[in-house]
Parts: structure tokens; C-alpha cells; sequence
């Protein structure tokens, strides 16, 4: 059956392929977790807010997001973000931002209204009265969030979080419909296309995949029960 | 900032023919066929999966679990390339050739693609409503003479699926969007019929903001669904997770 192969495009191409895509995808990966996260906990606070008008923005937002595919969502920002880019600087013409500049926009936006779910049950998941007697012993708003509510929320999602970024990490491969992107697949594609191996190369695509996400869950799964909470 | 706005571009004619907004129509029924051919399978392989992950024979539920692995742990677009470029390949050459000629080739391995890696998603769904069951409900149905085949068709499956129907509706919602990974394929789903729409006539965000216009609307139409098979299935006592899962693509 692997009479016809020829896995040497792979001993060829697997360190340029390490260095550069896979490089590209985690840092991606990384960049577009922390943006998420943090923006996903803004607009988790903004859900949660008792005024109306920021509310309804941030439900709106979020339902937007998540009732788009992300191949979509990708096309949106690509073609998108040149024009919000001039309208900022007040230009006349489009601003061209590379595709990584695009692809990072994106994935920070697009992940943000995943986060934000969780991080909206976190702090939903915070007893009232903690609320209250932050409030209590002359608390403002921002200091009984960051002292009180947000670090118990952080700890009790952190495992779902990371299985979130673990989800993230293998959405980063479809920035290949842009085709301009180096990530992982798309740099793999072209090696493959290139050398007329496509089998070879997308077996080995797909392992890593495999090996890197499966390490990463285990990981996850032996913090979820290290940092349990019993209760 | 220069964009000419032209919102009557969806009724102008394309080179197929047909105004735009059929385009995307006939996109959007790539789209639901997919998805639905998709579901059956990912509905019957994630329930068999998710079932024998709560047996207790160790040896079955190892290769539920590799299953379960294997699916969940490769992006969706690598899994559609496997199913459209490798498989072939690594089958008999004739039923490689067989496969390779079909005349919908791109869908068959789309909806192929999509009902194994959703169907790894419903087995852990399945088994989690599984787990979630008093364990006195096995034992009733032992009591009572049930073989244990007989204990998961009449007790514990229906009171399961009853449990996670909003994570279920949810896992639907995904493989409705997650079906447009298969333009990568050649699939003229939604967002591909957008894409070429716009490629023809450079009205970039008409196109995409139809396209997103019909994806909200059968997300709303999923949402009400959900909240109706809710409401008619909920299990008196039993807190269910609520639509709004976490995670997912």
C-alpha cells in the first residue's frame, strides 16, 4: 500500500516546516489567547453590566460572532480591516495590512466571543454575597471585580479556557483560505502541491496536529485536577 | 474612503445565468444537505462511541476512547484534506479510482469529514449524559430483569439524550457553520458561492453581509428549535446544562 510513497519530502521540508508554519501557528495561537482572553473578559463584564445600552452591545456582538463560521468571519476582517484602518487614520484609500496583521485581528475578535462565554459563566458561577460584601467594605466596582470576582473566575474556567486554546490552535490551520498566511497547513500545502506529494505531506500534517493537541489536552487534563476546587 | 454600495447586486444576473441571490440559495442548500447527511452519521457513530465509553469492558472503551482521540485531536480542514486526498490513495486502487470519480466527490467527503469529526464530539456529549444518571438507574434495570442492551435502549439512553439536548443543539449549530470548511475542498457551500460573488462583481460586503444575514437566520431558526425540544423533553428534577455551551468552533 506504501509501495508509491515517498516520505522524503517530509526528512526535506520538516524543519523549515517547524520553524516557520508551526512557529507562525502557536505564536498566533498565543497572541490571539491572551487578546481573547482579555477582551473576552471585558465584554463578559459588559454582558453582565446592569446598564442596558453596553449590555445589548456586547449579547449582540457576541450572538454575531457566534452564529458566523469562521471561514467567514476570516473573509469579513481580511477584506474589512483595510477600510476600518483608513477610516481611523482618515485616509482616502484603503490601508493594505499584511494578511498576518488581518489573520491576528481576527482570531483575537473571533475567540474573544468564545471566551467571553466562559468567563461569563465564571463570574456568574461567584456567590451574590461576595458581590455584596466587596461592595460592603467600600469597594468600587473595578476593585471588587480585580480583587474579588475575576481572579476566583480565572480559577475556576482556567481548565476550560485552555481547552478553548486548544480548539483555537487547530482553528488557526483555516487562515489557509487566505492562502497568504504562513501557518502550518498552508506552508505544508505548498510543499505539497510544489513536490506532487500532497499524500505524504497531509499524513504528516495531520499527525502533528494530532501528537501537539493530544499532548496539550493530557496537559490540561492532569491541571483541571490538580487545581480542583473541593467542594 | 471609496466603496460604491450597490445592494441591488443581489438581483443582477450571474455568469451562470441566475441572479446572485440564487447563487447563494443554491449555496445554502449545499450547505443544509451537508450538514444533514453529516449529523445522521456523526448522531449513529456518537451515540454507538459514546454509548460503549460507559460500558465497563476495558478493551471496548480503550477503542471508543481512540476513537473519540483520533477525530477530536486533527483540525476539521486537515481532516476534510485525509478524507478528499489521502484516502483515496491508501484504498484499493479501484475503490480508490471509485471514490476520486464520484460526481459530487468534494460533497461526499465533506459530509464524510464532518459526520466523523462532529460524531467524536456527540460520543463525549452521549457518554457525559450517561455519567450523569444516578447509577441506581442501571441497577433498577438489572433489577428488573433488563439485559444490559435492554437497560440502554429503554432507561439510560432515553433519559440521556433527554439531559444533553442543549449541547446537542449546540454540537448542530457547529456543523452548520463548521460546513463551510468545506470550500477548501471545491464545495460551493454558502460561504464559497459568497466568495465567488464577490470575486465576479467586487461588491465584497454586500456578498459577505448576505452570507452572514442567512447564517444569523438559521442560527435563530436553530435557537428556537432548541428551546421548543427543550421545553418538550425536559426531564422533571434535572437541571440541564443550558444552550449557551462553552467551547466549540
Amino acid at each position: 500500500m506504501f509501495a508509491n510513497f515517498d516520505f522524503n519530502v517530509i526528512e526535506r521540508s520538516w524543519y523549515y516546516l517547524f520553524t516557520t508554519g508551526l512557529k507562525f501557528t502557536l505564536v498566533l495561537t498565543f497572541c490571539a489567547m491572551a487578546g481573547g482572553i482579555l477582551i473576552g473578559t471585558l465584554l463578559a463584564m459588559m454582558r453582565l453590566s446592569s446598564n442596558k445600552a453596553i449590555s445589548l452591545l456586547a449579547t449582540g456582538y457576541v450572538n454575531l460572532i457566534r452564529s458566523v463560521p469562521l471561514v467567514l468571519v476570516i473573509f469579513w476582517f481580511y477584506f474589512l480591516v483595510p477600510y476600518i484602518g483608513a477610516w481611523i487614520i482618515g485616509a482616502s484609500e484603503p490601508i493594505q495590512v499584511g494578511a498576518f496583521s488581518s489573520a491576528m485581528i481576527t482570531f483575537i475578535l473571533f475567540e474573544a466571543a468564545y471566551y467571553c462565554e466562559i468567563m461569563r459563566s465564571g463570574i456568574q458561577s461567584i456567590p451574590r454575597g461576595q458581590v455584596f460584601a466587596g461592595y460592603a467594605i467600600g469597594m468600587n466596582y473595578w476593585q471588587m471585580m480585580g480583587n474579588i470576582v475575576l481572579p476566583q473566575a480565572f480559577r475556576n474556567m482556567t481548565p476550560i479556557l485552555l481547552t478553548q486554546t486548544i480548539v483555537l490552535f487547530q482553528d488557526v490551520s483555516l487562515v489557509y483560505v487566505l492562502g497568504s498566511v504562513p501557518e502550518f497547513v498552508t506552508s505544508a500545502a505548498k510543499i505539497a502541491q510544489r513536490d506532487g506529494r500532497l499524500v505524504e505531506m497531509y499524513l504528516f500534517v495531520a499527525v502533528v496536529y494530532f501528537v501537539l493537541s493530544f499532548l496539550l489536552s493530557q496537559l490540561v487534563k492532569r491541571f483541571q485536577k490538580r487545581i480542583a476546587i473541593i467542594r | 474612503m471609496h466603496y460604491n454600495w450597490n445592494w441591488g447586486i443581489f438581483w443582477e444576473t450571474s455568469p451562470d445565468g441566475i441572479p446572485y441571490i440564487n447563487t447563494l440559495l443554491i449555496g445554502l442548500e449545499w450547505t443544509i444537505a451537508t450538514a444533514a447527511f453529516g449529523w445522521i452519521m456523526a448522531m449513529v457513530l456518537g451515540t454507538i462511541a459514546g454509548t460503549v465509553l460507559t460500558t465497563g469492558n476495558k478493551w471496548a472503551v480503550r477503542l471508543a476512547t481512540a476513537y473519540v482521540e483520533l477525530f477530536r485531536n486533527i483540525p476539521l480542514l486537515v481532516q476534510m484534506f485525509l478524507w478528499y486526498f489521502v484516502v483515496p490513495e491508501l484504498l484499493p486502487e479501484a475503490a480508490g479510482n471509485w471514490l476520486k470519480s464520484l460526481p459530487n466527490a468534494s460533497f461526499v467527503t465533506a459530509f464524510l469529514a464532518l459526520g466523523f469529526f462532529t460524531s467524536s464530539r456527540v460520543a463525549i456529549q452521549v457518554a457525559t449524559g450517561i455519567n450523569a444518571l444516578p447509577r441506581g438507574q442501571r441497577m433498577a434495570g438489572a433489577a428488573l430483569g433488563l439485559t444490559p442492551t435492554q437497560t440502554y435502549r429503554y432507561v439510560l439512553l432515553p433519559m440521556a439524550f433527554r439531559i444533553i439536548i442543549p449541547s446537542l443543539t449546540n454540537e448542530f449549530a457547529a456543523i452548520i457553520k463548521n460546513s463551510s470548511v468545506a470550500l477548501t475542498i471545491g464545495l460551493v457551500e454558502l460561504t464559497a458561492a459568497t466568495y465567488s460573488m464577490r470575486e465576479f462583481t467586487f461588491q465584497t460586503f454586500e456578498a459577505l453581509t448576505g452570507a452572514t444575514i442567512i447564517y444569523i437566520i438559521i442560527s435563530i431558526i436553530a435557537l428556537l428549535v432548541a428551546r421548543f425540544l427543550e421545553k418538550v423533553t425536559a426531564v422533571p428534577g434535572y437541571i440541564t446544562t443550558g444552550s449557551a455551551g462553552s467551547g466549540g468552533h
